[in-house]
């Protein structure tokens, strides 16, 4: 038997009047299939939280993308009771995002937190995502617990992996303990050692309450529910509060505890990890890394690391069938009420359309968002080539943000600013010459690299996040056999040397097709796309020049010869009915072409144009 | 194979079909399922096999088709459709001239004892180079054929092989000859774009056609049809697939030699000499008159109503031999659909078409983009021009979308 505290030691830890010393918050940092969910699960089972029969398997993570990519989108928090000696302690499992796109949300997870575990699967070592949120996890000062995950496997190497820890975080390889979420060994362990090492929470009990919101969840029956972790004071149920960044006072409706299903409780005190109702509709009323407090006895400083979500990667959304616009907008109105990050206004394309221009996070987040309109919407929907955020700064010093390459502004120019990131990459030694030519030809600069253990490198590059936006990871995956992964944080901009290439046909510029570049990529971008709207584009009766160019400069042309011949030689009794068919079948072809001036397009050759390299959903499972 | 149930009652007619049938020719096409050879690019309703057993054999075939002629008859008398006589016969396969003579004659007689035919009438059979003889043109002349129709199909011996045609082109002139000296008149039917035809061929092709001095030419562009022989040797990239351009490139050859040489199109893929020698029969398809296909596969028209019989000649021959029409499907076309058509198959004739006045509007863009004739179109009538010709379907789209 687990060591499950008994009804009076659960007496002593009960939400809202749990001394802070029995309290112990720790969160799992791990990459994308590296066993966190089957590990947290085991914890929740071993726990007595959940019972086997209820077990879903990765029960935290909620929505079905999540469960069916194996990542998590949302984190959420459980609290658990665990038994050491003759204590019960409370123990609260947060559950961080996974991916670099969310690393704001990571950032303020892990400051809910006092320690972290570090799960690394012990047949693959350490990635770079993880490798990022375990640099933030210790900048936050929090005490890392190394584990080596699904030691059951064949191919697992925890020898080799444990010193690969030791180096990264100090300490011994002896210290990584070894254990299995899918057969449950060692995990009894780490929930001791939990206990053991990480520090209770600190906080004033008297104080003015200030609890911090490291998730926000729509649900669409009891509206936003807010995580938050309190620092200071208590919050109770009924009583109203304050979100410090916005001011706007809501009234507490419920106040509880996951276990993991929602529990209401009688509130929640220093150091305690819970979830609010107050009926708001809008994550963006309660939005992460606000600090909430009493309406009645406000704080008057609120916790730092406050940020607004900045979307990164922008891109076009249309719906292939044109008649489904208003059914995207109300998609979107309604995902968003449960994504505080995603931004987006209308937008009309000559070649594909009503629809609208998207602001994300990342491509991850791109991706997920998509998937969702898709699969939860039922919408078929084509996306543009993502881009950034440009700032253009005009010879009289105006300035104009683009977000889209039609608002890239004609006139005299005198310099365009990117974004740039700090990229991490880790990768068996053998790709190191293959990841440098990539992210050479990407506009990068080195700058560092250092052996993890024997042979396995993390690489340490400045981008253009344009760069790495468009196919990076897909080609960075393909040339190192999936070996190599990827982080990038945001560091900074720089000027450098972009222009805005165009793709006209017969002279009418086809603004889906334009992009921001840099000028020593503009002529392969032109030759690129010239090339593939000439096979893609059927012959019409007249010669169709397709043409690229910057400004008023052509730099690349393609010609789409003209049709001369579309008639049937005879048609005689017997050919007439299935000619009349094959006309009707036209006619109906045609109304669905986009008309370029003249040039008739089929829609699908707009969106095999948008998406023949583009797609990569089968490469990044 | 079981026959298909007969039904209870003969099948009627719908209703309608016999509105303004007075206004409309009535032309009768007989289909003869049988060649000796299947040629690769072949995807006509045709068997080779002398015997298909079940009343469908070539022996037995004429006196099938009669039945289906005296079915048709009753078929028409019971909707009520005015008695009319036949303008135009054509017979056409398959290979008409592989059954004898005396029995093409028989079906013949059988549409003239049936319905009568016109003073006048026209009266055409396919024929091959090789299925023929001197004697045989004669017979056929004196039951009263008055064309016949050669498939000729390329004078180059190569082009001829490619396409599997068996006849030596030796024997054209031959043919042609005695078909005259029966009285004949004389089409010669050529295809252009065979795979690995060069445009030099297809030149020596249209002047052997020229030199024989026919009354009337038709040429077609090769179409890979699916599911034949040849659309699998292009498959497997034993010959090329035809290239349009080419095709359009050797279309314009012969339109213009054709032309100068005194046979001007009256119809995109047909060219004749005078007016007379224009085929009557094609023509009413093209404008949409009545006529009633006999034979396994063959389709029919009358005022809207089109329809074709089952493709086998075994299922064919059951359902006659029970008293039924042997039709497999059909369609009642809407006012919509019946415009469609006259658009489409209109537009393929030489004398223009009348576009009606909700129509006129479309007619100069057409014009400027050279598609069209401008004189014409000023006083409303669509009249191809030879760049319009070759995009006649892009011409049907912008007139009835």
């Amino acid at each position: 038997m687990p060591p499950i505290p008994s009804a009076a030691l659960n007496a002593r830890i009960l939400p809202a009047s749990t001394p802070a010393e029995l309290l112990r918050n720790f969160c799992i940092i791990a990459h994308i299939d590296h066993g966190k969910s089957t590990l947290a699960d085991r914890m929740l089972q071993l726990t007595g939280v959940v019972d086997a029969r209820a077990m879903r398997a990765q029960y935290l993570d909620r929505m079905d993308i999540e469960r069916e990519r194996g990542i998590t989108i949302k984190s959420q928090a459980v609290r658990m009771p665990w038994q050491v000696g003759e204590t019960a302690y409370a123990l609260n499992m947060i559950d961080t995002p996974g991916h670099v796109d969310f690393s704001y949300e990571v950032s303020r997870s892990l400051a809910a937190c006092e320690g972290a575990v570090l799960v690394v699967d012990a047949a693959q070592g350490i990635e770079a995502q993880t490798l990022a949120n375990l640099y933030m996890a210790m900048e936050n000062d929090l005490t890392i617990i190394p584990v080596l995950n699904k030691i059951d496997l064949p191919a697992a190497q925890p020898e080799k992996f444990a010193d690969e820890l030791a180096n990264l975080i100090g300490g011994e390889p002896d210290d990584c303990l070894r254990v299995s979420g899918k057969t449950g060994e060692g995990v009894l362990e780490l929930l001791d050692k939990i206990v053991e090492l990480v520090p209770p929470p600190v906080g004033d009990p008297n104080a003015p309450a200030r609890a911090m919101i490291f998730d926000s969840v729509y649900d669409s029956y009891r509206g936003v529910i807010t995580y938050v972790r309190v620092i200071d004071g208590q919050l109770s149920p009924r009583e109203k509060i304050v979100m410090m960044s916005t001011r706007a006072t809501h009234e507490l409706l419920e106040i509880g505890v996951s276990s993991p299903e929602p529990t209401p409780s009688a509130g929640l005190g220093v150091g305690e990890v819970g979830y609010l109702i107050t009926g708001v509709k809008d994550v963006r009323q309660s939005r992460v890394g606000d600090t909430v407090t009493n309406f009645g006895k406000p704080a008057t400083t609120a916790l730092g690391g406050y940020r607004d979500p900045q979307p990164m990667v922008f891109s076009g959304l249309y719906p292939i069938d044109g008649s489904d616009y208003p059914a995207l907008r109300d998609a979107l109105d309604k995902l968003k009420l449960n994504d505080a990050a995603l931004v987006y206004e209308p937008e009309t394309s000559v070649a594909l359309g009503f629809g609208f221009r998207l602001g994300f996070l990342g491509l991850l987040h791109l991706e997920i968002c998509r998937e969702r309109l898709e699969r939860e919407f039922n919408l078929d929907l084509i996306s543009t080539a993502p881009n950034v955020i440009y700032k253009v700064t005009m010879e009289d010093r105006s300035t104009v943000t683009v977000t889209n390459p039609s608002e890239f502004p004609e006139g005299k120019i005198a310099e365009v600013s990117e974004p740039v990131v700090k990229a991490t990459i880790l990768s068996p030694s053998d790709f190191v010459g293959t990841i440098m030519e990539m992210c050479q030809n990407r506009r990068g600069t080195l700058l560092g690299m250092d052996y993890l253990s024997a042979d396995r490198v993390e690489l340490r590059y400045t981008l253009p996040l344009g760069e790495i936006i468009f196919d990076f990871f897909d080609q960075l995956k393909s040339r190192t056999r999936g070996y190599a992964s990827l982080d990038y944080d945001i560091s900074g901009e720089q000027v450098a040397n972009l222009v805005k290439v165009d793709i006209l046909l017969q002279g009418e510029q086809v603004d889906a097709f334009s992009a921001i570049v840099h000028r020593d990529k503009a002529y392969a971008y032109g030759v690129m796309m010239t090339g593939k709207l000439r096979e893609l584009i059927p012959r019409q009766q007249f010669e169709v020049p397709i043409q690229a160019a910057v400004g008023s400069r052509i730099i690349a042309r393609e010609t789409i010869r003209a049709m001369r011949k579309d008639v049937l030689a005879k048609c005689y009794g017997g050919d007439i009915s299935r000619k009349r068919k094959l006309l009707e079948k036209q006619k109906e072809g045609k109304k669905r072409m986009k008309q370029i001036g003249r040039v008739e397009v089929p829609q699908e050759a707009f969106i095999a144009a948008l998406s023949s390299d583009g797609d990569s959903k089968d490469t990044k499972k | 194979m079981t026959p298909p149930a007969t039904p209870a009652t003969p099948w009627l007619l719908p209703e309608g079909v016999a509105v303004g049938a007075s206004e409309r020719d009535l032309g009768v096409y007989l289909h003869v399922p049988f060649c000796s050879v299947r040629c690769g690019y072949c995807d006509f309703n045709t068997y080779t096999a002398t015997e298909l057993g079940g009343g469908a054999s070539q022996a037995s075939y004429a006196t099938t088709a009669i039945g289906e002629i005296a079915l048709a008859d009753a078929a028409l008398r019971d909707a009520g459709l005015p008695a009319r006589e036949v303008s135009t016969v054509f017979l056409g396969g398959g290979t008409p001239t592989l059954l004898p003579a005396h029995e093409l004659a028989r079906m013949l007689a059988a549409v003239a004892d049936t319905w009568g035919l016109a003073d006048g009438a026209e009266v055409t059979t396919e024929a091959n180079p090789d299925s023929v003889t001197a004697p045989d043109l004669a017979a056929l002349a004196a039951a009263g054929f008055t064309r016949v129709s050669f498939g000729m199909q390329s004078a180059v011996p190569e082009v001829l092989a490619t396409l599997d045609r068996t006849h030596d082109p030796a024997r054209v002139p031959d043919v042609v000859r005695w078909a005259r000296d029966a009285g004949l008149a004389v089409s010669l039917d050529v295809i252009y774009g065979t795979p690995g035809e060069s445009e030099d061929q297809w030149r020596r092709s249209i002047d052997a056609v020229l030199a024989l001095e026919p009354d009337h030419i038709s040429a077609y562009a090769l179409v890979v049809e699916a599911g034949t022989k040849m659309a699998a040797r292009v498959r497997r990239g034993e010959l090329p697939m035809p290239d349009g351009d080419d095709e359009a490139t050797k279309y314009e050859l012969a339109a213009t030699v054709f032309d100068a040489a005194g046979y001007g199109w009256y119809e995109i893929s047909n060219f004749a000499r005078r007016p007379q020698d224009r085929c009557r029969h094609n023509i009413a398809y093209w404008r949409s008159h009545d006529w009633w296909g006999i034979g396994p596969g063959a389709h029919s028209h009358l005022g809207g109503y089109r329809w074709w019989n089952v493709k086998h000649p075994r299922p064919y021959a059951d359902r006659i031999a029970a008293g039924t029409l042997p039709l497999a499907d059909g369609e009642h076309l809407t006012p919509a659909q019946r415009e469609d058509e006259r658009i489409l198959l209109g537009i393929r004739l030489a004398e223009g078409l009348d576009v009606g006045a909700h129509l006129v509007g479309r007619l100069p863009g057409l014009v400027s983009d050279g598609l069209l004739q401008a004189a014409p179109a000023r006083d409303g009538v669509a009249l191809l021009t030879l760049r319009g010709r070759l995009l006649a379907d892009t011409v049907v789209v912008r007139l009835t979308d």
